[in-house]
């Protein structure tokens, strides 16, 4: 399996203050990959970057052989990014909230001109979500936390992405819903053979869903191997798993 | 009778503004306070080119939306990534600045004074004189109808899909692959477009420009008439035009203006205004909510 995403060497900033230095790291076609860290350690920083929200000082990004962020020369926007085929899931989930759950996957599907194509792909996901299904006229506004999550994941996933980035699924949920959302992604990435790149603080539930991990601190890559391994890595015990 | 049709009048240019306005703010979410800048841009095209140059008013439409166009999209380019507060306030500088270069431009504008003598429109030799206003009104709601259904149209399109998605979230809906920046910008370029051909009308209406009519207020009043219909609803933005011209000119046409001085106008919007938002946010219809496949589902007001 090949790379998809590759990041190298990359520094983002916010004016004088350096979020990301020196940022190096990979995602395998197929794979879930996660990145844990605390508050302000600079995840939702890169994911920003790779999606071309925020630009780079150092380094480049590249996607599937294509450069798509270059410092101080190319800069991909986020809709030519979410055309070749990467989805945000962004922090806080970012729902069209006055809009019903039906129209917010049309929305997710806003590149994908086949409307046989785009009802098909809505079955699909109310099969796999049930609970959208039930909900499918409701507006997204009075759907709970898990249940907007799951909508999250379901419009990012309308316009068959090959990677998608997940920036703290697990925010502000109950552990239940959790385990719940994590095992969907598990399932998404082994049904549909999208590759998942996922950001997150709970590190024990993003370490058990993934094959490998990376470890930020203060905008640096501190620790990078297989998941099973930082799951009983010393220091990731102590930070993050609290053992 | 004369007078309701000079509100009738009143209510179709404005009604004009509203439904570009309309685009902007109820669609897109953009609060731009720069329509009366359009406006200006308009009426001048049309003064300046009927008169120094002698063109017919037919042919300096098309003159009047390509400029409004191309200042709506210097606009919208570098304020694109502003918001709220923020765009209202450079939106009106933009608007202050067209006022102040008209003001300003002897040359070309004549200043203060405006410009006289703007020569009536004609079609196939019957000329839209001051005293036919049934006349002048039914080519205005004619126009009116055309922007009415091209706009809803596209409303109904792609890009209101767009425009919604941007209007709710914009990083959700770049990361949807929507190009928000094209979106915005063209929001931005025919909303002015629509003023601009406002513009052009209300010069052939009243003759003459000067640049007293082209101020702030104009702006503010279009706004208010967009919220007092109904964000995101065209026909309520019509409604909105109506009951604001209605209320201007309300002393006048009822002979009150012994009680009722003219500047209470002003009192009652903001009497208006306040009520609105306190009571019906939504405006008086409320948005008019579409599905893609295109069947029109009927809603009143949000939930």
């Amino acid at each position: 399996m090949g790379e998809l995403l590759t990041i190298d060497n990359i520094d983002v900033c916010y004016g004088n203050i350096k979020a990301l230095s020196n940022v190096s790291m990979h995602v395998d076609q197929g794979d879930i990959v996660c990145l844990i860290g605390a508050n302000g350690a600079g995840k939702s920083t890169l994911l920003k970057a790779i999606v071309g929200l925020e630009g780079l000082t150092a380094g480049q990004i590249t996607y599937d052989g294509e450069v798509i962020c270059q410092a101080k020369k190319t800069r991909h926007t986020t809709d030519q990014i979410a055309k070749m085929g990467i989805s945000l899931v962004p922090e806080g989930r970012r729902v069209f909230a006055d809009m019903t759950v039906e129209e917010n996957l049309d929305m997710g599907a806003f590149m994908v001109r086949d409307q046989a194509k785009i009802a098909k792909k809505k079955e699909e996901m109310y099969d796999f979500f049930p609970i959208l299904g039930a909900r499918r006229k409701q507006k997204t506004r009075s759907l709970s936390g898990g249940e907007q999550q799951m909508m999250a994941i379901a419009r990012a996933l309308m316009s068959s992405p090959r990677l998608i980035l997940l920036d703290e699924p697990g925010l502000g949920l109950a552990p239940l819903i959790i385990q719940d959302i994590f095992n969907k992604i598990s399932l998404i990435n082994q049904q549909d053979k999208v590759t998942i790149f996922l950001v997150e603080q709970n590190a024990r539930m993003a370490l058990r869903a993934s094959s490998k991990g990376y470890v930020m601190e203060n905008g640096r890559i501190v620790l990078a191997d297989e998941a099973s391994k930082l799951l009983t890595n010393e220091r990731v015990r102590a930070a993050y798993l609290g053992q | 009778m004369s007078f309701f049709q000079i509100i009738l009048i009143y209510t179709c240019i404005y009604a004009l503004m509203a439904i570009g306005q309309n685009l902007i703010t109820g669609y897109g979410g953009m609060l731009s306070l720069c329509q009366a800048g359009f406006f200006a841009i308009g009426s001048y095209t049309t003064a300046i080119l009927t008169t120094t140059y002698g063109w017919n008013f037919w042919m300096t439409l098309p003159v009047a939306v390509l400029i409004s166009a191309f200042c709506g999209f210097m606009i919208g380019m570098p304020t694109l990534r502003l918001k709220g507060d923020y765009l209202a306030i450079a939106t009106l500088g933009f608007g202050e600045i067209v006022r102040n270069v008209i003001n300003n431009w002897d040359s070309l504008t004549n200043g203060p004074m405006g410009i006289q003598k703007i020569p009536q429109a004609a079609i196939f030799g019957f000329r839209f004189n001051p005293y036919k206003k049934t006349a002048f009104l039914i080519l205005l709601i004619v126009i009116i109808a055309i922007t009415y259904f091209l706009f809803r149209r596209l409303a109904r399109s792609r890009m209101g899909r767009a425009l919604a998605a941007v209007r709710e979230d914009e990083i959700a809906a770049a990361s949807m692959g929507i190009n928000t920046t094209k979106y915005k910008v063209a929001a931005f370029i025919l909303g002015g477009s629509v003023a601009g051909i406002a513009g052009s009308f209300q010069a052939v209406y009243i003759l003459s420009v000067t640049p007293g009519t082209y101020t702030f207020m104009v702006s503010i009043m279009v706004l208010c008439m967009v919220v007092l219909g109904g964000m995101g609803n065209f026909l309520a933005c019509i409604l909105g035009a109506f009951i604001i011209q209605f209320i201007s000119y309300f002393p006048q046409l009822t002979g009150l203006t012994n009680i009722i001085p003219a500047q209470a106008k002003q009192i009652i919007f903001g009497l208006i205004l306040v009520v609105m938002m306190i009571w019906r946010p939504q405006g008086i219809v409320g948005r008019e909510k579409f599905n893609y496949s295109g069947v029109k589902k009927s809603r009143k007001g949000a939930k």
